[in-house]
């Protein structure tokens, strides 16, 4: 197996041996890159020069004895997280231009942890989308079948992972924008509790339910990522301040006498079919591995759509409101005046759909509206929260598909906002919620594309998704494909 | 028909804290654009705010003094507009619930206590400034004021006349500054106004439609505005019109108040909770100290003055017009034990000073102690009244001590009685022609004989005992 292959804890394993050096790593991560980028076209922009600086660092660290969690590997970093004098788009025309004069927090702790950034991936427009397709800089293709999507927001990061163009990436996740693109790419995917991870430094999209995770190739990869992304972070106001267990040693503990409550609500008609075959075999492993399944409901899912689709346009539209011409960014030229900027800057830089969404929020916010939408869909939300802590009297975790189907073909929901919407079915409920969740690969459909399981525990109850994670991981035994790039 | 004028005030007061509400950035007045930022400050994208805990307890501090509800949870909320000088394009402020509510402070007005009830006093953080050049079609954006902290203290529609108004901001004004959380300065933009304003007729209960006026910046301009809207509302009811709602800014140089442009006020902030931004929770004891460290405000000190001190209502206030005052006031008076002659002192010979000089009393080169010194000397019958005016001009010009100045100049007043006696028999012994009219009846000359003593002493003699002495001694003649 050539490096770019290999997991974190591998190459971590041979970094400490001196079987290899971080330089041979990233070389072996950009030929790859140089090798099938063209195809997949996973990132925006690539840090070569300074992967190779950070890459000789590290080996540098090795020499003097220091190896930390992250030293030497090269990670991809979605575009939504600011590098400081890095430039950082978050795929909009509206920041095509723009470079941070601060580093995220997340990116303190990986530099500090030595990781090697390989560059900043593709994402759909301020992280809205399903599909990676309302990026500024292009579509990026699902590895495994090039006609099709990544998923998305966090599409770029998925499929890089996937293609091997990087060894671990970082998403964010909103609605599902870290599990359904890694469920639709094959790989692992974590989205925490919200407040579990620093936002700082994350372009907000919708501050109530945006954050930060990792995209690894398998459990142990995530659990490591975890170890060094979260915390507490006195900048993010949010974020809780609680001890963080050691999340890999959950791995290999077992599930024997777990409960895993399955959400009658998640198993309903137009569930691709050989997606719920997957999940049924999902299903049997995870009793064969000792833990009982028992049926539970969550009887506000029907509202789950509903109440995102008010409360993070709203969110947005007040967030995305700083883009205006004035201090950075795109600005329209040859204003006449002041509105005229405003305008113009803000109707050339943003994409159709970032524009619907700032349009929905601004009028489910106005003055005679707000009852309706906004206040209505926080109380819902709060009901919706409370079937998870209800639930979880019952149940260790709960097992649901990551996406009813797998990857659709590009351009297939585009014209059909609504379609795009529903692909989140299955994991805008925990964003809502706070809860984290985790997206595992549990088969393949017919066509090779991938199917995705997703776990989803109480609040900071990570370590226990990794838990139950890597035993799917072990008894699925699906680690070994590949997609043939 | 007679009108009563309803008015309500919004106060906007810039909070003395080191750093901004959000972020670590100094609340510095004056320094160089955009120096004074961040980007957190700047809205640069992914930044998050931090609430700075000094402006929650600077916020507490003005809503225990006037007697408000504080809320155990409090919520930021984000008014969402667009201007050049507001990053984040919202800023973010306290709308449902806010810091405190349901206060109030009592005010006089033509010698009558008038109570005017606060409706809520809540945090926020100001906006930058645009800068627009004179010679250029350019405007530029000094973000320094940006995320500096504020307070919005809202009152309820208790204020009858522009006069109310105006002792009603000077007793917020004099609450916020004694407690040392806000300058007070109004041309500086630190302490700001704007007022709602309607008028219905005196029997009646319900309100009229209110027009709000902006742009006032000094006390004066803010009576004088609402003077000329509460005229010009009655002109257009008188009439037969209807006032409309609207906004107004106030032409100073006009003396008039215009409607702002129908685009600039057609405002709809779609406020909602900032989710950046946990419940802040007021910790009880935490308020506890606060309640504690509250000075004693000027109201109070106003009638503890009257009390205990046993000086005139009018002096109490002149004494307590600041803090610095005050406390000056009472270390003489305490020194002294005189605080009749403490206040006396203070009130004529220091403010004059201080008033000409167009100095401040904690730049005052009299320190307290010596002006005690200086009562005391007096009271001891050391110098008369009459030198220690000298000797006072003398202290503040060189701020020495008064018993320096007094060694120094040999102005020590002459008491004894035989040196005394010696002087007035010579003096009575020079003059024979006034001594035999004198005592032919001509009484006024009576006061000839003091001059004559006092000359031959250059003023020393004791005058009192010059008079006893010299009643004595020409009776004897």
């Amino acid at each position: 197996m050539k490096l770019n292959e290999l997991t974190i804890h591998e190459l971590q394993d041979k970094l400490r041996r001196i079987e290899v050096s971080a330089v041979d790593i990233v070389s072996s991560v950009f030929d790859r890159i140089d090798a099938v980028e063209g195809k997949v076209h996973a990132y925006i922009a690539l840090m070569k020069e300074e992967a190779y600086e950070q890459a000789a660092r590290a080996d540098e660290d090795i020499k003097q004895g220091h190896i930390k969690e992250l030293t030497g590997i090269p990670i991809a970093l979605k575009d939504i997280l600011c590098t400081k004098g890095f430039r950082t788009t978050c795929a909009s025309h509206v920041l095509h231009n723009y470079i941070p004069p601060y580093d995220a927090t997340v990116i303190e702790k990986l530099k500090q942890a030595g990781a090697v950034f390989t560059g900043k991936t593709n994402m759909d427009e301020f992280a809205m989308g399903s599909s990676t397709e309302t990026s500024y800089f292009g579509v990026t293709k699902n590895p495994w079948a090039l006609e099709r999507i990544p998923g998305g927001s966090s599409g770029g990061s998925a499929a890089a992972v996937a293609a091997d163009e990087c060894i671990a990436s970082i998403g964010s996740d909103t609605g599902g924008s870290i599990r359904q693109p890694a469920a639709l790419c094959g790989v692992v995917g974590m989205k925490p509790t919200y407040g579990r991870v620093s936002r700082f430094g994350l372009i907000a999209f919708a501050s109530s339910l945006d954050q930060l995770g990792p995209f690894t190739k398998d459990v142990e990869d995530c659990a490591i990522m975890m170890n060094v992304m979260a915390g507490y972070d006195p900048k993010d106001s949010t974020s809780v301040p609680m001890d963080v267990p050691d999340y890999r040693s959950f791995i290999d503990r077992g599930i024997d006498a777990w409960t895993v409550g399955i959400p009658k609500e998640y198993f309903i008609e137009g569930i691709d079919a050989e997606v719920m075959t997957a999940m049924q075999e999902t299903i049997k492993l995870v009793e064969k591995a000792g833990a009982r399944c028992v049926e539970i409901s969550l009887p506000h899912t029907d509202y789950c759509v509903a109440v995102y689709y008010i409360i993070a346009p709203a969110e947005a539209s007040s967030n995305l409101a700083r883009y205006d011409g004035v201090k950075y960014g795109y600005r329209s030229s040859k204003c006449r005046d002041l509105l005229e900027m405003y305008k113009k800057t803000r109707s050339e830089g943003f994409g159709a759909e970032v524009k619907r969404r700032i349009m929905i929020g601004t009028y489910a916010l106005s003055s005679g509206y707000y009852d309706a939408y906004y206040k209505k869909a926080s109380q819902v939300r709060a009901l919706i929260k409370r079937d998870f802590d209800q639930a979880f009297t019952k149940c260790d975790v709960i097992l649901a598909p990551t996406t009813p189907t797998p990857a659709f073909k590009i351009g297939e929901k585009t014209d059909n906002p609504l379609q795009m919407y529903l692909s989140d079915i299955f994991t805008i409920s925990t964003n809502l919620a706070g809860i984290p969740g985790v997206s595992v690969p549990c088969g393949f459909a017919g066509k090779g594309l991938p199917i995705g399981a997703q776990f989803l525990a109480g609040h900071f109850e990570e370590g226990k998704l990794i838990q139950i994670a890597s035993v799917l991981e072990k008894t699925a035994h699906l680690k070994s494909r590949r997609p043939n790039l | 028909m007679e009108y009563e004028p309803v008015i309500g005030l919004e106060v906007h007061a810039q909070l003395l804290t080191a750093s901004k509400i959000f972020c670590g950035c100094s609340t510095e007045f004056g320094a160089i654009p955009n120096s004074h930022t961040c980007p957190v400050c700047l809205g640069m994208p992914g930044v998050l705010p931090v609430l700075n805990k000094k402006v929650v307890e600077y916020a507490l501090k003005m809503a225990l003094a006037t007697h408000c509800t504080i809320n155990e949870t409090s919520n930021f909320a984000r008014k969402n507009y667009f201007y050049p000088d507001l990053p984040k394009g919202y800023q973010i402020s306290q709308y449902a619930q806010p810091l405190a509510e349901h206060g109030k402070v009592e005010i006089e007005v033509n010698g009558g206590k008038k109570v005017i009830g606060i409706t809520r006093i809540h945090m926020e953080e100001d906006a930058g400034k645009l800068i627009h050049d004179e010679y250029n079609p350019a405007s530029y954006v000094d973000l320094n004021r940006a995320g500096v902290p504020l307070i919005e203290i809202v009152s309820e529609p208790d204020i009858r006349s522009a006069e109310e108004a105006g002792a009603y901001l000077k007793r917020l004004h004099e609450i916020l500054v004694y407690m040392e959380i806000c300058d007070g300065n109004m041309e500086e933009g630190s302490f700001r106004c704007d007022a709602n304003i309607s008028l219905r007729p005196k029997w009646e209960t319900a309100f009229g439609t209110r027009t709000e006026l902006k742009n006032m910046n000094s006390f004066r301009n803010i009576q004088r505005a609402l003077e000329y809207e509460i005229k010009r509302q009655r002109y257009v009811l008188e009439n037969g019109g209807s006032v409309a709602q609207e906004t107004r800014l106030w032409d100073d140089a006009q003396g008039v108040t215009n409607p702002m442009r129908g685009k600039e006020e057609a405002h709809d902030y779609r406020y909602f909770p900032d989710p950046d931004l946990v419940s802040l929770t007021v910790d009880e004891l935490w308020l506890e100290e606060i309640k504690r460290s509250l000075p004693e405000l000027p109201l109070k000190k106003r009638e503890r003055f009257v009390r205990d001190y046993q000086i005139p209502a009018y002096d109490a206030g002149v004494l307590t017009s600041s803090r610095a005052l005050a406390d000056y006031f009472e270390a003489v008076a305490k020194l002294s034990g005189k605080p009749k002659a403490a206040s006396n002192w203070v009130m004529v010979d220091i403010l004059k000073f201080l008033n000409d000089d167009k100095r401040e009393i904690k730049d005052c080169p009299i320190l307290p102690e010596s002006l005690a010194q200086l009562i005391t000397l007096i009271d001891a019958g050391a110098i008369s009244g009459k030198m220690a005016k000298d000797v006072i001009v003398e202290m503040y010009e060189t701020g020495k001590s008064p018993k320096a100045i007094i060694e120094e100049k040999g102005m020590v007043q002459i008491a004894d009685e035989e040196t005394l006696k010696k002087v007035i028999s010579s003096v009575i012994g020079a003059n024979p022609q006034q001594l035999s009219q004198f005592l032919a009846g001509k009484d006024k000359l009576f006061g000839y004989f003091v001059g004559q003593v006092m000359k031959a002493t250059q003023g020393k003699a004791n005058p009192q005992l010059v008079n006893e002495l010299l009643k004595k001694m020409l009776a004897e003649t």
